[in-house]
């Protein structure tokens, strides 16, 4: 059992892992970059220990920096939270080097699966089809050029190590093909240090389907699906538990698979298994797996009643699963949509500062994760997300009636943000009836976002 | 002789090259001219271009590279 933390993160997920372990009896203590000082009271953590400038690469990427402050509070364990080191395998094995615990998966894991092409074959060999594509790394670009002609046009071009959607790259024909590959090489090896890549076929109307596993190295069970089609250049902005419009067959299929994959690699602690998932063809794909708790865990919390990062924590600390594969139940339907500080109107700039007014909704099936209060100044050094707002009802229909409501009780004060974009979406009869892939909402912002001033 | 000042439209991290590995936009001395890029601002992990909105020599930054910066604040003083 784990007596301390280090929270390692900042934002709602560092209070998101606070509130877990208060509940475990486990004492924390929450890693602040300069910038955040002023949220520490926010966190609502036992203690906090600065960890260094406001710049990313000089505090909560640092891992040195971290690693000593886990040492000087005395630290049993990090948790990573999701973004900046959660899925760095150097830093995961620099944890266990350094006789800590890293709440997650073994390095080992991490950096077994954060390789795209090596994941592609771990599925492949578990029995998921991954999508179509190069077996191995490509580096020759007229090889590159005979894999995508094979596989047909559009093809994407991925980054080997990728992650968070760079090193991406759709292209749509031999024409320009060349200077894209080139473009996705630079672009990978500027942020991965690894200029691999890969090449996958585009898949057309497709929707992000994904599966929650949990893991404690022998056992695996899944907590059923979410989806999360609903992106703006590749950042999922809405999601869903469970996926509205698939099968029953559809379900069981890819919920197996993914534990299956799971099990195969003896996966410890919480993870995602990423598919394409064509409806009407009932074909699917796998895409990728992270090894991490996701922004969007909280509609799966909804919809089975587990507390996703009170089990990881667990794990992390030894203990076997706490539940068997028959007591996890869906229940009703969840929706998430992510509160970003970003200006819809205007192309969704960026929109740091102060808090001015406040208005947080609440009543039943409302949850609102979140460090914002009224004065909070929000410091423009990181992501935009700064809330998310989770509903649950009975079913679909139910939740996005409840999700209006809510949506009408929110309101933030003194900067922009994408509240605005979700009341014009929440009554989208494209999105009611489910009729959307990965690519239709900037389809529609383009065409018909009614936010323009 | 007047000098003009280039300042932050947006908060954030000031960068005076394109890539952590290329060399700078501009150095201190340079001539510039109008709408040259003389550094980036990111904000929330996007990246804005700081251009200059007249032409003469950069004589000094006020900002160092990966500096922070606040909105309306100084980054570079321009005599022409």
């Amino acid at each position: 059992m784990i007596d301390s933390i280090l929270i390692a993160n900042r934002g709602e997920i560092a209070l998101r892992i606070a509130r877990a372990a208060r509940e475990l009896g486990i004492r924390t203590i929450q890693a602040v970059s300069e910038a955040d000082k002023e949220s520490i009271d926010a966190v609502h953590s036992d203690d906090a220990i600065c960890i260094g400038p406001p710049h990313a690469s000089k505090s909560y990427l640092d891992i040195e920096s971290i690693l000593s402050a886990a040492k000087e509070s005395k630290a049993a364990a990090i948790h990573p939270g999701y973004g900046f080191l959660a899925e760095n395998s150097n830093f995961a094995e620099a944890v266990e080097k350094a006789g800590l615990i890293f709440v997650g998966p073994s390095s080992k894991t991490i950096r077994l699966m954060g390789d795209k092409v090596a994941a592609r074959k771990i599925a492949e060999q578990a029995g998921i089809p991954p999508v179509p594509g190069s077996p191995e790394r490509i580096h020759d670009v007229a090889i590159a050029k005979l894999f995508a002609k094979d596989l047909g046009f559009p093809v994407m071009v991925k980054a080997a190590a990728g992650g968070g959607g760079k090193g991406i790259r759709m292209v749509s024909g031999l024409g320009n093909f060349e200077e894209n590959f080139s473009l996705a090489q630079r672009e990978a090896a500027a942020a991965f240090g690894d200029s691999g890549l890969f090449i996958e076929k585009a898949i057309n109307n497709a929707r992000h389907i994904e599966v929650q596993i949990l893991g404690d190295g022998e056992n695996v069970i899944h907590l059923f699906e979410r989806d999360c089609s609903i992106q703006r250049k590749r950042q999922k902005i809405w999601e869903e538990a469970p996926a509205y419009g698939i099968t029953e067959e559809i379900r069981k299929d890819i919920c197996q698979a993914a534990v299956f994959l799971a099990k195969s690699i003896e996966y410890k602690g919480v993870g995602t298994v990423e598919f394409l998932l064509n409806p009407k063809k009932a074909e699917y794909f796998f895409l990728e797996m992270n090894t991490r708790i996701q922004v969007e865990h909280a509609v799966t919390e909804m919809t089975t009643g587990v507390d996703l990062v009170r089990e990881m924590i667990l794990i992390a600390g030894g203990e076997p699963l706490h539940y068997e594969q028959a007591q996890i139940q869906m229940r009703g339907h969840a929706i998430e949509v992510r509160i970003n500080a970003e200006d819809p109107s205007n192309g969704f700039f960026p929109c740091p500062g102060k808090i001015s007014e406040l208005s947080i909704p609440g009543g039943p099936g409302i949850r609102f994760d979140s460090i914002l209060y009224l004065g909070y100044e929000i410091p423009p050094f990181y992501d935009s997300l700064i809330a998310k707002l989770i509903v649950w009802d009975q079913n679909r229909d139910k939740a996005l009636i409840r999700l209006r409501r809510a949506l009408g009780e929110l309101h933030i004060g003194g900067i922009k943000t994408t509240t605005d974009l979700f009341k014009s979406l929440v009554n989208n009869e494209h999105l009611y009836s489910g009729s959307f892939d990965t690519t239709w909402l900037e389809k529609w912002l383009e065409k018909d976002l009614p936010l323009k001033n | 002789m007047t000098t003009k000042q280039i300042i932050s439209p947006v908060p954030g991290i000031f960068y005076r090259k394109p890539k952590p590995e290329q060399p700078p936009y501009v150095s201190e001395g340079e001539q510039i001219n109008e709408g040259d890029v003389i550094g980036l601002v990111e904000v929330m992990k996007t990246f804005l271009e700081v251009k200059s909105d007249s032409s003469g020599k950069l004589v000094k930054f006020l900002i160092e590279n990966e500096g922070e910066v606040t909105a309306g604040q100084v980054i570079a003083e321009i005599e022409s």
